[in-house]
């Protein structure tokens, strides 16, 4: 048996109110690459962080050994110091410095005490930007590259600092299908090649069964069990059962036929040129219908153009020289705003609930009436209790957990924050709905929810454009799917002929054609 | 019940803030053995504190749209009395048209420096910092560098003076002017009524209502207060007239941030820009207005100073702006915009006018007064910083903590 470098002992830490992890032990052998997974809200980012020492030796109780000592991080720097490096989720890098910058930030390079040797800063730079497989130049600015570029950089940055157990906390939550492979292997490789071992942290449980030796599981708070993939039969369902606590036959729910012949929204000849670079098409000529009743997918990969497609069509929220036309029921639609578009029944549900979607500080109920504060007030004055009870009433029919409507959205988790939201937009009373992501971030019981939400919109004739990056959720949502590349729609699938090796070729095919001509 | 606890959760800074200036006030009144709370002085306090509220409650507003302050008021409020004393004193024009004359040219600076920041999207520290040099230095070529005095009676009535006794002879308690205590009495049962009847209507409607015996006791409390208030201000010279702007201004902003979807939208520009946008609220209009309406309220509060100094004066209003964006964060309101309300801005601007007349009648010299003022705020601002990072419920964790920077993932995790 390999050698323990991590132990962590009957763990327990308490927020007001909140039992976060609840006498949680873990085992991590050197050289594995340990994945936790678990819903939101099982505890895991709370663990990674009394791992980092991010809540101090004393605010939980428990034993920490780390390659057999026992450990009392009292700050990040306690831990770092012993090699232990965490990634959080949202990336930790300054835009404005250098990759090689940011690669020592707080960890410079010295000639003299509090001088910085910029010609070793850039040539280690260089070393460990090999080693992750990144050409760029390390004087290259952070905000020119790529959010996948950015997460090897943090990998490098890790690096830098004689990493000894690297976590990552969900590192792929922004990347598309090939910079999340390009990560994965990495891991493997510095697994291989530097016995470099690493806790992965991840809602995409194909990942996990791709690259980790060993599978912790937490529920609420506690652990439920630890796989291995040598000797236990570790599967998605498998390692699904184990996270929520029941069988997972379905991981979709049943999609009824509802689509209607009436076309809801036709867009034709849709192009739309960059919001700063006026001379970039972000959206090409794109054409494509919406059926009542239909949900329609559009699967492409980040930068494809789908998120700009959607907001330009609402209200021109995006880009510059916007021109095409766009027909509902038959009529030709003029949306110069959003007021005009939520006005017209058609909206769109933002990918990033956090930074454009939601009001955290504000409360459930002022987040949800946001968007059609008309419906609930009275020549400009509002009628709050009317306002109250309407909230409650999407609080119970759309399942959000909260005890009040008063309730802040910061407070809840990633699932009920997603609800907020989508509850937000039923509420505008909309005929089209153009979802961008809308499972994003979101643990797999709410994602089975929020489809369900979903199917019954269709079923009470709304439009849905489906915008998503899992393939697998496109297949088992949608009544057709497009497929976008390059700010074009390449290819249209009925639900029956699509499969995931067809739509992954036919972008590969058309992303070499456009290198070719 | 348990809305009820998530309402006092929300509000238990509103109550700290309340609590505190009930200290202070306690404090200086034992301090100044009783000399703060004499009606005279409480007079004096209303005057000497009614445009630094009305300039809170328009800054209140720009720094609502997301952290937004305005430095140019204090410049704002000189030029509009130096046009007021330019218009009456030097050329002699009606004061009522010279009054609406100051207001629309009030107007007008809104106008220019909301463009600016709301289309031209400039940030408003720099558009308002020109504005701090450029209207101070209109101010100075207006009046020439001189100082225009004084003012004819018709001018000062709107803003100086009292509101007379129609009831000369009532003496009633003894009262010097009975009619305050009568107006006192009226708006408290001008507001029970009022919360009682909506009581009632929500009962109807079959909408929470709050507990009938936290109604009652609010409805005691805030009546004792408003005819304390009013007997007080009686058994000197009655209520001053000064008090009738602040008092609407006050209850027309609090109605229109708390009732309006114009004050929901405000709330929500500054609680998430992007996310306000993208539910239609129009938030460059918005921080316009919030803008044009801070230039309005400041060429009020001009005209109730060049009224208050009968005096138009080139050196009028220096460093108001720093009060009235004191008096809104320690009344509540959030740096990054978003949080904060005009109650909580007229306590914090109670607090620093209390203190400010309090130091001033223990003799404390003005140096000092300057750094307890500055500390108060720090302090206001720290405590609700902290605070909101749960400080209180984890003080030993945060003092071993303090260098990390990931406080903000205590909240429960996901």
């Amino acid at each position: 048996m390999a050698k323990k470098l991590l132990e962590m002992h009957s763990i327990t830490k308490e927020f007001p109110g909140v039992k976060a992890l609840n006498n949680v032990n873990i085992t991590v052998e050197e050289g594995e690459i340990h994945a936790i997974v678990g819903e939101n809200g099982a505890g895991k980012s709370t663990l990674m962080n009394v791992l980092s020492g991010v809540y101090p030796y004393g605010s939980y109780t428990g034993d920490i050994y780390f390659d057999g000592q026992l450990c009392r991080f009292h700050n990040i720097k306690d831990s770092e110091r012993l090699g232990i490096v965490i990634i959080h989720q949202e990336l930790a890098l300054v835009p404005y410095l250098s990759i090689g910058e940011n690669m020592f930030l707080g960890n410079e390079r010295q000639r003299r005490r509090g001088i910085v040797d910029w010609n070793e800063t850039f040539q280690e730079a260089e070393e460990h930007l090999r080693v992750v497989g990144l050409e760029e130049n390390p004087r290259t600015l952070v905000k020119d590259i790529s959010v996948g570029k950015q997460q090897l950089v943090e990998i490098a940055k890790a690096l830098a600092k004689d990493v000894r157990l690297l976590i990552l906390d969900e590192p792929t939550s922004s990347l598309n299908e090939a910079d999340s492979r390009k990560v994965l292997d990495l891991l493997l490789s510095l697994k291989r090649e530097r016995g470099i071992t690493s806790i992965l942290i991840s809602h995409k449980l194909n990942e996990v069964a791709y690259c980790a030796d060993r599978i912790t599981i937490l529920r609420d708070g506690s652990t439920v069990e630890t796989l291995d993939k040598y000797s236990d039969d570790v599967t998605e369902e498998r390692i699904i059962r184990g996270m929520v606590g029941r069988e997972m036959t379905e991981r979709y729910p049943h999609r009824p036929k509802t689509i209607r012949s009436d076309v809801a929204l036709e867009v034709k000849d849709w192009t739309v040129h960059h919001e700063i670079y006026t001379e970039r098409k972000v959206v090409n000529g794109v054409s494509f219908k919406l059926h009542k009743g239909e949900v329609a997918g559009i699967y492409g990969l980040m930068g494809s153009g789908r998120s700009e497609l959607a907001l330009s069509i609402f209200g021109r929220a995006y880009g510059s020289r916007i021109s095409g036309t766009l027909l509902k029921d038959g009529q030709p639609l003029e949306l110069y705003s959003v007021p005009d578009a939520i006005a017209a029944g058609l909206i769109y549900v933002t990918e990033d609930r956090k930074e454009s979607g939601l009001i955290l500080g504000s409360s459930i109920m002022h987040n949800i009436t946001l968007p059609r504060m008309e419906f609930v007030s009275n020549r400009g004055r509002i009628d709050r209790d009317l306002e109250r009870k309407t909230a409650n009433n999407y609080r119970e029919t759309l399942g959000i957990k909260a005890p009040s409507v008063e309730q802040f959205v910061g407070n809840l988790s990633g699932g009920n924050q997603q609800k907020v939201l989508l509850a937000k937009w039923i509420y505008s009373k909309p005929d089209i709905l153009l979802l961008d992501e809308p499972t994003r971030g979101v643990d797999v019981g709410a994602k089975f929810e929020i489809y369900q939400i979903i199917n019954d919109l269709a079923k009470q004739g709304k439009a849905i454009l489906f915008i998503s990056s899992e393939l697998p959720e496109i297949l088992g949502m949608c009544d057709r799917i497009y497929v976008m590349n390059n700010g074009r729609i390449i290819a249209e699938f009925p639900q029956s002929e699509a499969t995931q090796e067809g739509i992954m070729n036919c972008i590969m095919q058309h992303s070499k054609g456009e290198i070719g001509a | 019940m348990s809305s009820l606890w998530t309402t006092l959760r929300n509000n238990l800074r509103q109550y700290m803030i309340l609590l505190a200036l009930l200290v202070i006030i306690l404090a200086f009144q034992l301090m100044t053995n009783g000399t703060l709370l004499k009606p005279m002085n409480v007079s004096n306090l209303i005057f000497q504190n009614a445009y630094v509220v009305i300039l809170a409650v328009g800054m209140l507003m720009c720094i609502l749209t997301g952290g937004n302050i305005d430095l140019s008021v204090g410049s704002v409020v000189a030029l509009v009395g130096a046009c007021a004393g330019t218009f009456i004193i030097t050329w002699g024009w009606n004061s009522h048209l010279s009054i609406l004359l100051c207001l629309l040219i009030g107007l007008a600076i809104g106008v220019w420096q909301g463009f600016w920041i709301a289309y031209a999207r400039i940030p408003a520290f720099i558009v308002t910092l020109a504005g701090m040099l450029v209207f101070r230095g209109l101010t100075l070529i207006v009046l020439g560098g001189l100082t225009l005095a004084p003012f004819p009676a018709d001018f000062l009535a709107y803003s100086t003076g009292y509101i007379p006794d129609v009831f000369a002879n009532l003496g009633l308690f003894g009262l010097r002017n009975s009619t305050s205590l009568l107006i006192g009495i009226l708006v408290a049962i001008v507001y029970c009524v009022s919360q009682i009847r909506s009581w009632f209507w929500r009962k109807k409607k079959e909408y929470d209502v709050e507990n009938p015996a936290i109604l009652t006791l609010k409805m005691a409390i805030v009546s004792a207060a408003v005819i304390w208030l009013f007997y007080t201000l009686g058994a000197y010279r009655g209520v001053p007239k000064v008090l009738i702007t602040v008092g609407i201004i006050l209850i027309a902003y609090n109605y229109l941030t708390q009732q309006t979807v114009i004050g929901r939208h405000l709330y929500a520009l500054g609680g998430n820009e992007k996310a306000a946008r993208l539910s239609g609220v129009k938030t460059r209009k918005l921080l316009f207005l919030a803008y044009v309406n801070m230039a309005f309220l400041a060429s009020i509060a001009g005209i109730v100073f060049a009224a208050r100094l009968n005096s138009a004066s080139p050196q009028a209003g220096q460093s108001f702006e720093m009060d009235a964006i004191a008096s809104c964060f320690i009344g509540g309101a959030s740096a990054y915009g978003g949080i904060g309300t005009v109650g909580g801005t007229l306590i914090g601007a109670m607090i620093m006018g209390i203190l400010n007349n309090g130091m001033s009648i223990m003799g404390i010299s003005s140096n000092v007064q300057q750094v307890v003022k500055g500390l108060v705020l720090l302090g206001a601002v720290a405590f609700d910083v902290l605070g909101k990072q749960r400080m209180q419920l984890d003080f030993l964790g945060f003092l071993r903590r303090k260098g990390t920077q990931q406080q903000e993932s205590i909240r429960t995790e996901g």
